[in-house]
C-alpha cells in the first residue's frame, strides 16, 4: 500500500501521500460533479430561444430535487406533472410579468435537464484523475444521475431523486459555509480520518482554548454582577452568552464524543510497529478531547447557576431599600481621575489614603528590665507531652473468642493450599477432626466464608493470593456438617497487572 | 467587675466627670484598649460586649471613653456591638503607621511608595464598588488579590487605549520619573513573577496587593475566606467606616487640592455604556463587555 509515488509534486512539502489522500480527493471530485449541471442550467440558459435570463434556474433545480425528495416514498416516487405544476409558483414568482405558459416551459426545461432528458443514458458524466498505487496517473469517468425516471404501479413512471442528489444537493449543500465552528470540526474529523494527527492534536487544542475562553467570559461576568448588577448587560449581552455558550457546549459535547470514539478506535486499531508514534499522538489527543469534554461540563454547570445568581444579585442590589446617605464613588472618584495624573501628584493621593486608611498598630514598647529578664531566662523545656494522664484503671475482659490463637494457626495451616491443588471441603474436615475436634466448626466456618471472597478488597490491598470456595453440586457427606462439598483453593492474584489497571483507572 | 453606682450619679444627668470614680477611668481605658485589638470581636468577649453596652448606655461613661481615646491620639470612628470600639490613629500619633515601616523600599523609592498607596486604594475600590456600598452598613464586600490586580490592570489598558488614540508620547522624560503618568506605572510593574521558594514576588503587583490585603487582615480590616485567586477576603464593618470616614475623605481632599475635581452624581461609576458601546464612561474596570 505505501509504495512510493515517482510523481514528483512541487513543494518540499507532500501531505498525506498515497492513495488514502486521493481518495478523498476523489470523493469531493465526485460530489463537486453532482453540483456541476445545476450551473450548467444557468450557463445555458441563453441558448435558449427567448429572453430566460430572469430566472434563476439553479434554483428552480434545488426547488425541484427538494419537491421530488420530499415525494418519494418506499415504492413509488413523484410524478413528473406534479412536479411541474408545484415548481410554477417559485418560476412564476421570479418573473411575474411573463406568460404562464413561458414558466411552464421554464419549469418543464429543468426538470428534463435535471433528468438529462437529451443524453443517451439520461445521465451525467464527469472526468476527474487520481494517482493510482503504482503512482501512475489515471483518468476515470464518473457516471452520476440526479432524478432519475423508475416504473411505478399500473405502468406509470415516476421520479425518484438519486442517492447522488441526495447526498450531495439535499445533505451536503445543507450546511452553514461561515461557520468557523463546522470548518474546525470537519477539519478534524478529516485529519482524524486520515490519520494525520499532529495536526488534529493542534486543532483540538484550540478548540479547548475556546472553551476555556467562554468559561473566562462567564466567570469575570458573573464576578462582576456580584460586585454590580448594572454594570453587566443582562437584558441582551448576557443572555445571548448564556444562549451561545450553551449551544456551544451542547454541540461540542456531542462531537467530543464523536470524535473521541473515532480517535479511541484511531489509537486501538493504528499498529504499534507501523506508527508508534500516531498510537502515541492519538492517546494525547483522547487526554485532549476528555479535558475539552470535563471542561464542557463545567461550563455548562456555571451557566446554569448563572440565571439564579443574577436574581439572587438583583434582589439584593436592586430592590434593597437605598442607603440614607451617599457614600464616595471609590473607583469614579478617586481611582480613575487619579491614575491619569503624573506619578509625583498621584503619589500625594495615595499617600493621603494610606495614611488615613491603613488604622493603626499598637507599637511595641520595651521595658530595660523586662528585655533583661527576658534575654537572662534560660528557655524553659517545652511541655511536648501536656499535663499527665491518670493512670487508666483498666477491668479485664474475659476471653470469650470460640476459638483459640493455636486453633485459627491450625485451620489456616491447613487451608494453606497450593494454587494448582484445591481440596473438597469433607476431605479438609477429615483432618481437621484428627487434629482437634473442635478445629473442623473453624474450617468449616472459614470455608464457607471464601465462598464469598472479598476479592474487591484484596485487589485495592495488592494481595498475592486469595482463599476461595466453589459449590460444584455434590452434596457433604460428613457426621457433623450438611450441605455441598464445596472445593476449597488457593487462586493466585496478578498483582502488576492490577497495579497497572489500578493506575488506569486512576488517571 | 465594674462599681458603677456606688457614687455614680444617676444617669443622664449634667454632673460632670466629677461622678466618675478612678474605677470608671479604668474601665474606660480597658475599653479603648479593647479597641487597640481590631481583631478582636465584641461577639465572643463578655467584658467588652458589656463595657460596649455600657457605653451606649451611660453618656458619662461614653464620654470618659472618648476623652481617654483622644488623649492617647486616636479618632473614634463608631461603638457599636458590630464594629466593637472602632479607633483609629489621628494623624502623628503614635499609633500611626507609616509608609516606611509599612514597607522598607517605600521609604525611598517614590515608584514603590506610589504602588504600594494604590494598592490599598485599590482595594477598597473593589471591596466597595457602588456608592451605596460604601453608605450601606449591611454591606460586605468581597475582593481577591488576582482581582485587584486585574481591575486596576485594565483600568489602566483602556488609558493606555485613549493615549494611543490621541497621538500621546506616554514615555516620560528621562530626568523627570516624576513625570511619567501613573498607570504607567502600574502597566510597567509586572503582575507576578518566579521565586526560588514558591512565594510571590514581592515586587511584583500581585505581591504588593497581597501585601496590602495581609496587612489590612492584620488590621482587622478584611477577613480571608478562602485561597483561590490568590486569596479571597471579605470586608469587616471596621474596614467600611474606616475607609468611609477617614481614607476616602482624605484622598479627595488632596485630589481637590491638586486641582481634580472629580464631579459624581451619586450613582455608581461602573455601569454599562447607555446607547454607544464605546462610550468611555464604565472604563471596563475588569468587566468583559468593556474590554
Amino acid at each position: 500500500m505505501s509504495s512510493a509515488v515517482p510523481v514528483p509534486r512541487p513543494g518540499p512539502f507532500r501531505p498525506a501521500p498515497g492513495p488514502a489522500a486521493d481518495e478523498g480527493l476523489a470523493r469531493r471530485l465526485r460530489a463537486l460533479a453532482c453540483t456541476a449541471p445545476l450551473h450548467d442550467l444557468d450557463a445555458r440558459k441563453v441558448n435558449l430561444a427567448g429572453e430566460y435570463g430572469t430566472y434563476a434556474m439553479a434554483e428552480v433545480a434545488l426547488a425541484a430535487i427538494d419537491l421530488v425528495t420530499l415525494q418519494m416514498d418506499f415504492d413509488t416516487g413523484a410524478d413528473h406533472e406534479d412536479v411541474v405544476s408545484r415548481l410554477l409558483p417559485r418560476v412564476a414568482a421570479q418573473a411575474p410579468g411573463r406568460p404562464a405558459a413561458e414558466h411552464e416551459r421554464v419549469a418543464r426545461w429543468v426538470l428534463e435537464n435535471l433528468i438529462n432528458v437529451g443524453s443517451v443514458d439520461r445521465g451525467f458524466r464527469a472526468v476527474y484523475g487520481t494517482f493510482g498505487p503504482d503512482g501512475g496517473y489515471v483518468r476515470r469517468d464518473y457516471d452520476f444521475k440526479l432524478v432519475e425516471e423508475v416504473p411505478g404501479p399500473g405502468g406509470r413512471v415516476y421520479l425518484r431523486t438519486t442517492d447522488e442528489a441526495v447526498n450531495v444537493l439535499v445533505g451536503a449543500l445543507d450546511t452553514d459555509v461561515t461557520s468557523a465552528q463546522i470548518a474546525a470540526e470537519v477539519k478534524l474529523e478529516v485529519l482524524v480520518s486520515r490519520g494525520r494527527l499532529a495536526d488534529a492534536q493542534l486543532a483540538a487544542e484550540q478548540a479547548r482554548y475556546r472553551t476555556v475562553q467562554y468559561a473566562e467570559t462567564l466567570r469575570r461576568t458573573l464576578e462582576a454582577t456580584r460586585r454590580d448588577v448594572r454594570a453587566v448587560d443582562w437584558l441582551h449581552t448576557v443572555p445571548d452568552l448564556i444562549d451561545e455558550a450553551l449551544d456551544h457546549v451542547a454541540d461540542r459535547y456531542r462531537h467530543e464524543n464523536a470524535i473521541l470514539t473515532n480517535i479511541r478506535r484511531a489509537r486501538d486499531e493504528t499498529g504499534e510497529d507501523k506508527h508508534p508514534d500516531h498510537k502515541l499522538r492519538a492517546a494525547e489527543l483522547v487526554d485532549i478531547v476528555k479535558d475539552c469534554i470535563r471542561r464542557h461540563t463545567q461550563l455548562q454547570s456555571r451557566l446554569l447557576e448563572a440565571g439564579p445568581l443574577f436574581r439572587a444579585e438583583q434582589d439584593r442590589q436592586a430592590f434593597a431599600p437605598p442607603a440614607a446617605r451617599v457614600g464616595l464613588d471609590l473607583y469614579g472618584q478617586l481611582l480613575a481621575p487619579l491614575l491619569p495624573e503624573p506619578l509625583e501628584r498621584a503619589a500625594r493621593v495615595t499617600d493621603a489614603f494610606f495614611a488615613a486608611g491603613s488604622g493603626l498598630r499598637t507599637p511595641a514598647a520595651v521595658r530595660l528590665s523586662d528585655l533583661t529578664d527576658l534575654l537572662l531566662t534560660p528557655p524553659a523545656p517545652r511541655e511536648h507531652l501536656g499535663a499527665e494522664m491518670p493512670e487508666p484503671d483498666l477491668v479485664a475482659t474475659p476471653d470469650d473468642s470460640r476459638f483459640s490463637e493455636e486453633q485459627f494457626a491450625a485451620a489456616h495451616e491447613l487451608l494453606r493450599l497450593p494454587p494448582d491443588a484445591p481440596r473438597r471441603l469433607s476431605g479438609l474436615l477429615a483432618d481437621a477432626r484428627r487434629r482437634d475436634p473442635e478445629l473442623p466448626y473453624l474450617v468449616a466456618l472459614l470455608a464457607v466464608h471464601a465462598a464469598s471472597p472479598p476479592v474487591g478488597t484484596a485487589y485495592r490491598q495488592g494481595e498475592r493470593q486469595l482463599l476461595f470456595a466453589v459449590d460444584d453440586g455434590t452434596e457433604l457427606s460428613d457426621e457433623g456438617f450438611g450441605g455441598a462439598d464445596l472445593i476449597v483453593g488457593t487462586a493466585l492474584l496478578d498483582a502488576a497487572s492490577m497495579a497497572a489497571a489500578r493506575s488506569e483507572a486512576a488517571s | 467587675m465594674t462599681d458603677t453606682g456606688t457614687e455614680a450619679a444617676p444617669r443622664g444627668t449634667q454632673d460632670g466627670p466629677a461622678a466618675l470614680t478612678p474605677a470608671d477611668a479604668a474601665d474606660a481605658a480597658r475599653l479603648v484598649a479593647f479597641g487597640l485589638q481590631p481583631k478582636l470581636v465584641p461577639a465572643r468577649d463578655a467584658d467588652y460586649a458589656e463595657l460596649l453596652r455600657r457605653h451606649r448606655d451611660d453618656p458619662g461613661f461614653a464620654r470618659l471613653t472618648d476623652a481617654v481615646a483622644a488623649g492617647l491620639g486616636l479618632i473614634v470612628l463608631e461603638v457599636s456591638a458590630r464594629a466593637g470600639m472602632a479607633v483609629t490613629a489621628a494623624e502623628d500619633s503614635v499609633f500611626a503607621v507609616r509608609m516606611g515601616d509599612y514597607a522598607r523600599r517605600a521609604a525611598t523609592d517614590a515608584t514603590d511608595r506610589f504602588l504600594h498607596g494604590l494598592a490599598h486604594l485599590a482595594v477598597a475600590a473593589l471591596a466597595f464598588p457602588r456608592p451605596e456600598d460604601l453608605a450601606d452598613d449591611g454591606y460586605i464586600g468581597r475582593v481577591s488579590v488576582n482581582g485587584v490586580d486585574a481591575f486596576v490592570r485594565q483600568t489602566c489598558r483602556r488609558l493606555e487605549e485613549r493615549a494611543e488614540e490621541q497621538g500621546e508620547n506616554t514615555d516620560p522624560a528621562t530626568d523627570a520619573p516624576g513625570l511619567e503618568a501613573a498607570w504607567r506605572v502600574y502597566a510597567r510593574r509586572s503582575a507576578t513573577g518566579a521565586t526560588k521558594d514558591a512565594r510571590r514576588l514581592a515586587g511584583s503587583t500581585t505581591g504588593i496587593v497581597g501585601k496590602a490585603v495581609a496587612f489590612l487582615v492584620d488590621s482587622g480590616f478584611l477577613q480571608r475566606t478562602g485561597d483561590e485567586s490568590g486569596g479571597t477576603f471579605r470586608t469587616t464593618a471596621r474596614y467600611q467606616l474606616q475607609v468611609r470616614d477617614m481614607a476616602g475623605g482624605a484622598a479627595l481632599t488632596e485630589l481637590l487640592e491638586l486641582g481634580v475635581v472629580p464631579v459624581s452624581d451619586g450613582t455608581g461609576t461602573l455601569l454599562p455604556p447607555a446607547g454607544d458601546p464605546e462610550a468611555e464612561l464604565a472604563d471596563g474596570a475588569g468587566l468583559p463587555f468593556h474590554s
